[in-house]
């Protein structure tokens, strides 16, 4: 799971830079309201092999950000800023036909519904089939369908030769899911975008599919882009957490600094709603009161001030993202308290980090 | 599919049972006049009436007359009380000509109803999509009987390119094409202008989901993604209208259209029915009418299974 020094050993084998790197990424929607700044300014980079998870609430920005990077938000009301690079090469200034090579092929992407990403009108391998051919018109009809079998077979549906003519409204939830990561690889693509690719799923169901792309992460060396707003999904797979709130990233690191030394308190929220088994029920299920702000009126400094209990003068100023610990540059937060306090206060009882308005 | 048909075959044939039903009472119940004095002429003595009344039957129960008159509709003798013309060999007379109004104002109508929908659908919002949808509105605003009127006028009047009326048998296809060119352009416009619109917002509907996304996603190009992706998903409601219209027009509906322009066919024959209140006639044109409808219904609902393939034809058993 921590594969943070093993991905940096790849890249270092790779040479040059990350596989995928977002700098200073902002999307802009034009609205009857006025401009909803849907990511404002995010930054991260992704290494082969490594999952980097996304969290955040509806509207956080999580899946723009995700269909920013194939530029599946551009239109003529969206406002794209900042650069995304892949393999070095940049994505943004990508005509349209340009990005249609790279979707699909170098840059998958899987979606929350399987219920609804898949035309119900035609059959999954004529789907799967599709995805091969737009990219690759020198395989014949039939490799593609073999290949499609292939990779049906390799997603853990049974009897795949059989199901490859099936329509999508024949496949469970789970197999549908499995049938679109199915496609996702048909190119073997060198990242898995996944939007909240468990949250439709039933719990057993979840674990499944979980296992089934740490196990593509692993086996085929596929980066991965994991978002979700479950903390639990992130525990299982990420090895690297980005946590989104408004727009921004406020707090990134590694999966065990998220866990266990969380700076920012909207992620105290988060880790505090997770029901645990290994600990005492809460009487109430623990919540962040309040909703996520509106991206047209954002409030004036921290976003998260007003549904934070530990505001004070100075969370009026825009905090940056900035590495707070003495000795991790790499594990980064947007809040102004100071480590000691935060450590107090997540506290909200001995071993139980949550937010809690301090006694 | 065969449960399905036969299900629907013995539907259609309650839905024709009842509408001949209705018609053969709406007809006795509310008469405008009695038809044996109609048919006995002005000045007619009562004896004179009388004896029509015994030799047409108005005497006889309702059921017995109804029965009489479905009979006669049915092994091809039933005659008109105006003109003792043969209604069912002179509405097998006006097929062709209506057959030939239809469709080729079908295929007319759906070319540019597609054509325009689909571009207004992909340039939504811009330039393309804003001078269509002010086309589609002029089409649908006009009433067929005023752009008839003005296409008479200025091709057959003012500049003679067109012959003036008339249906010319398929026999001189230059003389048969030429005859219905006007009728084929006043009947098609106003449905283009409606079936564009539909189209549009069914294909904007169908941007929106998710799948389209997947497809955008896989790498496709945007014109694979309209033409294979939305296109198809997008064809149900469009579907829906052309059976429901088509069956009207086919069963004798384009009456406007074929009386100005004196196409001697179903429609023309309808509206002669409804002026002279010919029971026979319009009995037999309602029950024509009304058996193309019910057909393309069914042809619809197999054309639903086949588009979408998560509707299947006879396994509801709800």
């Amino acid at each position: 799971m921590s594969a943070t020094p093993e991905s940096a050993s790849v890249s270092a084998i790779v040479g040059g830079g990350p596989l995928l790197a977002v700098d200073g990424l902002r999307v802009g929607f034009a609205t009857e309201d006025g401009r909803v700044q849907a990511v404002d300014g995010v930054d991260f980079q992704l290494e082969p092999g490594e999952v980097l998870a996304i969290v955040g609430e509806s509207g956080s920005g999580k899946s723009v950000t995700a269909q920013t990077i194939i530029g599946l938000t551009r239109s003529p009301n969206s406002h794209i800023e900042g650069s995304v690079r892949l393999n070095g090469e940049e994505l943004t200034t990508q005509s349209e036909s340009e990005l249609q090579k790279v979707r699909g092929s170098q840059i998958a992407m899987i979606f929350q519904d399987p219920m609804t990403s898949m035309n119900p009108v035609f059959t999954v391998g004529s789907q799967i089939i599709e995805a091969i051919r737009a990219h690759d018109t020198s395989t014949s009809r039939k490799e593609s369908r073999a290949r499609a079998i292939e990779l049906l077979e390799a997603v853990g549906i049974p009897d795949a030769a059989g199901r490859v003519d099936a329509y999508p409204h024949e496949f469970s939830g789970g197999m549908r899911q499995r049938a679109m990561i199915a496609m996702g690889l048909a190119l073997e693509p060198s990242v898995l975008i996944a939007d909240e690719p468990t949250t439709a799923l039933d719990v057993t169901i979840q674990a499944q599919i979980l296992d089934l792309i740490q196990d593509l992460n692993k086996s085929r060396g596929l980066a991965t882009i994991l978002i979700t707003h479950d903390l639990g999904v992130v525990a299982e797979v990420a090895d690297r957490v980005l946590v989104m709130y408004g727009g921004k990233v406020v707090e990134r690191g590694t999966l065990e600094d998220i866990f266990y030394d969380p700076q920012h308190p909207y992620t105290w929220g988060l880790l505090g709603s997770l029901t645990r088994i290994d600990q005492p029920r809460p009487h109430r299920l623990p919540q962040i009161s309040g909703a996520p702000p509106s991206l047209l009126n954002l409030p004036q400094g921290c976003a998260f001030r007003p549904r934070c209990p530990h505001e004070f003068a100075k969370c009026k100023e825009v905090p940056g993202l900035d590495a707070r610990l003495s000795g991790d540059p790499n594990h980064r937060d947007r809040c102004w308290l100071e480590p000691d306090q935060k450590r107090k206060l997540r506290e909200v009882e001995p071993g139980r980090i949550g937010l809690e308005e301090p006694t | 599919m065969l449960r399905f048909l036969i299900r629907r075959i013995l539907g259609a044939m309650a839905v024709l049972f009842a509408i001949s039903v209705l018609v053969f009472l709406i007809f006795n119940v509310v008469p405008a006049t009695n038809p044996a004095a109609r048919i006995a002429g002005k000045n007619a003595t009562p004896q004179l009436i009388k004896n029509v009344e015994e030799e047409w039957g108005f005497d006889k129960a309702l059921p017995e007359q109804y029965w009489t008159q479905m009979k006669l509709i049915f092994t091809g003798k039933v005659e008109s009380f105006q003109s003792h013309i043969n209604v069912d060999k002179r509405i097998a007379e006006g097929i062709p000509a209506t057959a030939s109004l239809c469709i080729g104002a079908a295929i007319i109508w759906l070319s540019f109803g597609f054509l325009f929908g689909y571009l207004s659908a992909v340039r939504a919002g811009g330039w393309l999509d804003r001078g269509l949808t002010v086309l589609a509105l002029v089409g649908v605003s006009m009433p067929v009987f005023w752009l008839a009127s003005l296409l008479l006028y200025y091709f057959t009047y003012k500049i003679e390119i067109f012959p003036a009326s008339g249906y010319e048998p398929l026999s001189d296809p230059g003389k048969w094409l030429s005859h219905l060119i006007l009728p084929w352009i006043s009947l098609a416009v106003l449905f283009a202008g409606f079936y564009s619109r539909v189209l549009r917002s069914s294909m904007l509907d169908v941007m929106n989901e998710d799948y389209v996304r997947t497809a955008r996603a896989k790498g496709l190009s945007q014109r694979r993604v309209m033409t294979k992706h939305v296109l198809r998903n997008s064809l149900i409601p469009v579907i829906t209208l052309f059976g429901l219209d088509f069956g009207v027009l086919i069963g004798g509906g384009a009456i406007v259209t074929e009386t100005l322009f004196n196409i001697e066919g179903v429609g023309l024959f309808t509206a002669e029915a409804l002026q002279t209140q010919d029971f026979p006639s319009i009995m037999t044109v309602t029950l024509f009418g009304a058996f193309f409808i019910v057909l393309f219904n069914i042809l619809v609902d197999i054309a639903y299974a086949y588009l979408d393939p998560r509707i299947r034809l006879g396994t509801s058993t709800a």
